[in-house]
């Protein structure tokens, strides 16, 4: 089922254009990153879905009953704001004592119902962000720059509960990256961005695509197969659970 | 027993602005907007000098002037660029236009240190019903919209994918802004009906970890701040206004100091 299309859509910030003739779909069921330079338009085209831009070309075609869960890429409480951990799950519906206690459990922040949010650590706030979003059972998932802050180690473990949460809810992931090694290999399609879509399609494809090479080199092919690697071998059985799911 | 009447009075005024002021208090430090009360209530100066040069009734002008004014702040600060100049323009060429404008008329008309500092205590029946039928509006609305609000004001782009339109809710809460600036001029003045939104959330802030519990301790705070400003205005004889605000003040040193900082 597709979620989201974007046809020929175009994109000012101010004079500056941001996408140029962009064009995709978003489905059910797959994982898409978003990966690209600095100022190459990956927020911009994140928040042309969300609806905070409007194109000045094109179309942004959402299916009817779209439902998104959104994680951003990090959140700024103002210190004059008391926001306790179950408190901001209850954004920006009201969740019931067990909700909130099962989707702390899930996230292995359990028992953190009274933490105030900006204490938390850089993981531990992004675990949180995933669960309040997780909380409306979106349709599609949206993460900006998820792994900002993590480690390898702690990105890698951050992408498979992505991928875990896909197969179990069997919902769209968007993600918007520069953090290519790891994120490339946890997608089911890559978009490489850079104002226009300069390629895309498997991970695979795009990494050894001469487009992708000229915007990031050659040196990520090594530790896309190392995460391969390491994937498979934390994940023994991982295609079977896939099948048993679906 | 008058004395005892227009005492009563006052405080009841008083608490209808808190009632107001408590949740609203609370966004205008949430959001950083303190500025926008500064220039909501410059603006409501030049709304009494327009009632009175045109002859209109007051508190409808002053609150569409209030409304007008914040709503091309609002405008301003969306746009983004150097909106901090243009804001302090805005606010205090309101002011000092208000107060050009008040001159003009004759002094019987209006009283300019009344207009500033509010006259709590010259408070009317008539008066009292404008203030507390205009805090329930206020608190009404923001209860319907609160959960939204919060959101927004959480972030702007994780309230769009619920969603919800930021923008409305900002516009939302103006809206709230300019009805109780309105409302509370007559009782702690335009100067500063600013420092009833800000000093009751920040006093508040230590004692609470969660919103709602914060503007349930702004409202007790606020309140408080009421009522020991009047007893020290009628025992030290100072005016009332500005001695609500300074009790307000020192009720902020206190929990900040005795609470732990957040």
């Amino acid at each position: 089922m597709t979620l989201v299309t974007l046809d020929q859509v175009h994109v000012l910030q101010g004079a500056r254009q941001v996408l140029d003739h962009v064009s995709l779909e978003l489905r059910r069921g797959e994982i898409v990153t978003v990966v690209g330079p600095n100022g190459s338009g990956k927020t911009t085209l994140m928040r042309t879905i969300l609806g905070a831009l409007a194109p000045v070309s094109g179309r942004v075609t959402r299916h009817p009953d779209l439902r998104i869960g959104y994680v951003p890429q990090r959140l700024s409480i103002d210190a004059t704001l008391p926001m306790n951990v179950a408190r901001f799950l209850s954004l920006p519906r009201r969740q019931s004592p067990q909700t909130v206690a099962a989707a702390l459990a899930d996230a292995d922040l359990s028992g953190m119902q009274d933490r105030p949010v900006a204490t938390l650590s850089g993981g531990q706030l992004q675990r949180l962000l995933l669960a309040r979003a997780l909380l409306d059972a979106p349709d599609l998932l949206i993460l900006d720059e998820p792994t900002t802050g993590l480690d390898q180690p702690g990105a890698a473990a951050f992408y498979r509960r992505i991928e875990a949460i896909r197969d179990t809810r069997g919902c769209a992931v968007l993600m918007v990256s520069h953090d290519l090694h790891v994120v490339m290999a946890a997608s089911d399609r890559v978009i490489c961005l850079n104002g226009h879509i300069c390629c895309h399609g498997a991970p695979e494809t795009v990494a050894s695509a001469p487009e992708y090479r000229a915007l990031f080199g050659s040196g990520t092919q090594g530790a896309l197969a190392l995460y391969k690697h390491e994937h498979s071998h934390t994940h023994h059985d991982h295609d079977h659970d896939h099948g048993s799911h679906r | 027993m008058i004395w005892d009447d227009f005492l009563l009075r006052a405080g009841l005024a008083g608490l209808g602005v808190v009632l107001a002021a408590a949740p609203l208090g609370c966004f205008t430090v949430w959001r950083r907007m303190a500025y926008f009360g500064d220039a909501t209530s410059h603006g409501a100066i030049l709304g009494v000098a327009l009632a009175l040069v045109a002859g209109l009734p007051v508190t409808p002008v002053v609150i569409l002037t209030a409304l007008a004014l914040s709503l091309v702040m609002l405008r301003l600060v969306s746009r983004g660029q150097s909106a901090d100049t243009a804001l302090g323009v805005l606010s205090h060429g309101a002011l000092a236009v208000g107060l050009v404008a008040v001159s003009f008329l004759p002094s019987l008309r209006v009283d300019l240190e009344s207009l500033l500092f509010g006259d709590i205590l010259s408070v009317r029946p008539a008066d009292l019903l404008v203030i507390w039928g205009g805090a329930l509006v206020v608190v009404a609305t923001l209860a319907w919209r609160w959960q939204r609000l919060l959101t927004a004001t959480l972030d702007a782009d994780m309230a769009r994918a619920a969603g919800i339109d930021p923008v409305r809710e900002s516009l939302w809460l103006t809206l709230g802004l300019a009805l109780t600036v309105a409302l509370a001029l007559k009782v702690v003045g335009a100067l500063l009906i600013a420092a009833m939104l800000v000093l009751p959330p920040a006093a508040a802030r230590p004692l609470a970890n969660t919103p709602e519990r914060m503007v349930l301790w702004t409202a007790v705070l606020g309140a408080l701040a009421v009522l020991g400003g009047l007893a020290a205005s009628l025992h030290l004889d100072t005016p009332a206004g500005p001695s609500i605000v300074s009790c307000a003040a020192l009720i902020f040193v206190v929990t900040r100091t005795v609470a732990r900082q957040p």
